[in-house]
């Protein structure tokens, strides 16, 4: 048996509003010590009203070695972005 | 708190171990580290960049965790209720340091206990300046003020350094260590402007904790056998003689607005270079220090491994339970 | 002494007794996260005690602050229940003590918020916060000791078989406590006994313990006669400010 605990990815919520943003991770033996080991660790400043905890093994991650063929195909897609139509200037609230 | 880069003096960096790189990722690896680009965990990164990484992030988290012990020596001791509040705050955010760090190392494919059997076993090494004992509560106000002033002058650059785990860890860090200094100058001020036994006690810190912490940036830079690699990888982002002097400019003020004495006779502003010009370290204790014979070394250790090792049975339990109860739950 | 400056001392030793012995494991704990997690504790508990003291300073009125109060009264003058200067041992022990005090603690927090004095009130109206997280993550060891190897397990009823001799103290009612009972100050103890047996009962099952069968109780920590450990305790504590007195740090 590996005898150490196992690694859990730390995620925060700042405020309500806001989305949990990774802060970083803990060890922990079970989810609720989990809860409690982020708690002591990543919100000492008050930094979060709400935290996840995902077991770190249980991340799927794409692969760096796919980002071209998975991110670089959307840089051509211009037209998904607003920007590239041209409306005149005086026509307003569009 | 902090580490510089403790290799081997004598062990100088594998040009072998390069050259079994493929060489057009090589050249994509170091063309993104020098146009200041992020490498992320899952990044093909040169083996040699992955090793110095662990073994600087190792020392960085191991230099927190062992920094703990010289300043948790005088928790129980601290003078007042307000003292005694900061300065578990602070020893707990430097554990909390060394958390965000191991965590960081991990990403790069080793994990915790390993790295802690490293630090047991005296294969791993950490900051030397913890290997100093705190005989007074002044040096309590001496560590923050000095050891984490320096750290800061150390830790600050590495905000920008070329490992995003890293680079992260130490943004939370620098915002946290923000008031470590300062409370512990607000300790020596306070004993320098006191009683004549208090004064005595501030000069003395200073007096132990000065050179030790000039120590604390490395070797000097034409003795510093990984540091032209580490920076042109962003692994350190200044060398180890820049920061130093740095460290001397902004702190001698500091010790003269307060009436005390650096211990240094050859400490002198120089005109020209703006600069004071300081005394030659002895490096020769600084080397001792690495080997592992500095003053409380083997004291420092054996707090540790035996914390280690008393604690064992208590997260082998935790672990026993989850098992159990996680077979309980699949049972239902 | 005033009853207050009596009732406010007890509940401000508890914390800086407890805060100071947990503060102890600092660097040394089974897991970086458990030093972390017993800082924090820590720190609540000297946080509440500074507030306790300095009401008792304040209703005093003789210009004894919370830190005269805590760093230059002897062993006869400290208030503290004998379970908190129960030394650490080891880390069975300190769950087993902050299990029992941090429950006990609770509910009497929880009471107190309705103190007819308004300092009491809101010290504890902040506090109860922070003892509800304390009871919950000593709660939850208890069952992972109780529960975990058989190691754990015979560490866990060795140490609450020693703590339990002092939970009677936490609920027994003197004099003093009466008379602020009566005026709306205090809170009545023994009017908490039923719940915290019944919290204690619902987590021991949980970790497959049994309560430690009666016993004498031990007491005498509310009129300062305390075990030996107290005098220990308050010699490293007290030790600066005894010997270069009068002089600000």
């Amino acid at each position: 048996m590996n005898k150490e605990w196992p690694l859990w990815e730390v995620f925060v919520r700042a405020r309500n509003g806001l989305a949990h943003k990774h802060a970083g991770s803990v060890h922990a033996a079970d989810a609720r010590m989990a809860i409690e080991a982020a708690r002591d660790t990543y919100t000492r400043r008050m930094e979060g009203v709400s935290l996840w905890l995902v077991p770190s093994a249980s991340i799927v991650a794409s692969d760096p070695g796919e980002a071209g063929s998975l991110f670089e195909p959307a840089a051509d897609k211009v037209y998904r972005h607003p920007t590239f139509y041209s409306i005149p200037e005086n026509i307003k609230n569009i | 708190m902090y580490t510089t880069e403790l290799s081997d003096k004598n062990k100088k960096p594998s040009a072998a171990a390069m050259a079994n790189e493929d060489p057009v990722r090589l050249a994509a690896f170091e063309a993104r580290v020098a146009a200041d680009n992020f490498i992320e965990p899952k990044d093909w990164m040169p083996e040699a960049y992955r090793k110095t990484l662990i073994r600087q992030i190792s020392q960085h988290a191991h230099s927190e965790i062992v920094g703990m012990l010289p300043e948790g020596n005088w928790i129980t001791r601290a003078p007042s209720l307000r003292r005694k509040a900061v300065l578990l705050a602070k020893v707990q955010d430097e554990g909390g340091h060394g958390l965000y760090l191991y965590a960081a190392a991990e990403t790069l494919g080793t994990s915790r206990d390993e790295m802690i059997e490293a630090l047991h076993s005296g294969r791993a090494k950490y900051s030397t300046i913890f290997n100093y004992p705190t005989l007074t509560w002044a040096d309590i106000g001496a560590i923050g003020w000095l050891v984490d002033g320096a750290a800061i002058m150390n830790q600050v650059p590495l905000q920008r350094t070329s490992y995003g785990p890293y680079a992260r860890a130490m943004v939370r860090i620098c915002k946290e260590e923000s008031f470590h200094q300062r409370q512990g100058y607000e300790i020596t001020m306070t004993l320098a402007a006191g009683s004549p036994e208090q004064k005595r006690m501030a000069q003395d810190a200073l007096d132990r904790w000065w050179w030790p912490s000039l120590m604390m940036f490395g070797p000097p830079d034409d003795n510093s056998p990984n540091s032209a690699q580490s920076i042109r990888w962003r692994i350190k982002r200044e060398t180890n003689d820049q920061l130093r002097q740095r460290f001397v400019d902004v702190t001698v003020p500091q010790a003269e607005a307060i009436g005390l004495r650096v211990p240094d006779p050859a400490l002198k502003w120089n005109e020209a270079r703006e600069s004071y010009d300081f005394g030659e370290i002895d490096w020769e204790e600084f080397y001792a220090v690495v080997r592992g014979e500095g003053p409380v070394a083997k004291e420092r250790m054996n707090a540790r491994v035996k914390a280690w090792a008393d604690g064992a049975w208590v997260r082998e339990a935790a672990l026993a339970h989850a098992a159990k109860r996680n077979g309980r739950l699949a049972a239902e | 002494m005033k009853p207050l400056v009596e009732y406010a001392l007890r509940l401000g030793d508890d914390g800086l007794v407890l805060g100071q012995q947990l503060s102890e494991w600092c660097g040394h704990s089974p897991m970086l996260e458990i030093d972390l997690a017993l800082a924090n504790i820590g720190l609540d508990l000297i946080g509440q005690s500074s507030h306790f003291l300095k009401l008792a300073g304040d209703t005093e009125g003789e210009g004894r602050d919370a830190d005269v109060l805590a760093f230059h009264r002897d062993v006869l003058d400290f208030r503290n229940a004998l379970l908190v200067e129960q030394p650490n041992g080891d880390f069975a022990q300190t769950i087993a003590r902050q299990f029992l005090f941090s429950n006990w603690q609770e509910l009497l927090m929880r009471e107190l918020m309705r103190s007819h004095d308004a300092t009491l009130s809101a010290i504890a109206g902040k506090a109860v916060k922070e003892v509800v997280y304390h009871a919950r993550f000593a709660n939850e060891w208890m069952v992972r000791l109780g529960d975990g190897t058989e190691e754990s397990r015979n560490r866990i009823i060795a140490g609450l078989e020693w703590m339990w001799r002092f939970v009677d103290e936490l609920f027994a009612v003197d004099a003093t406590v009466e008379e602020l009972i009566v005026r709306g100050v205090a809170v009545d103890p023994r009017l908490l006994r039923a719940e915290w047996d019944a919290r204690i009962a619902q987590a021991l099952a949980e970790a497959t313990l049994e309560a430690p069968k009666p016993r004498r109780a031990a007491s005498g920590g509310r009129s300062g006669h305390h075990s030996e450990h107290l005098g220990h305790l308050l010699t490293e504590m007290q030790f600066l400010p005894r010997a270069y007195p009068g002089v600000a740090w």
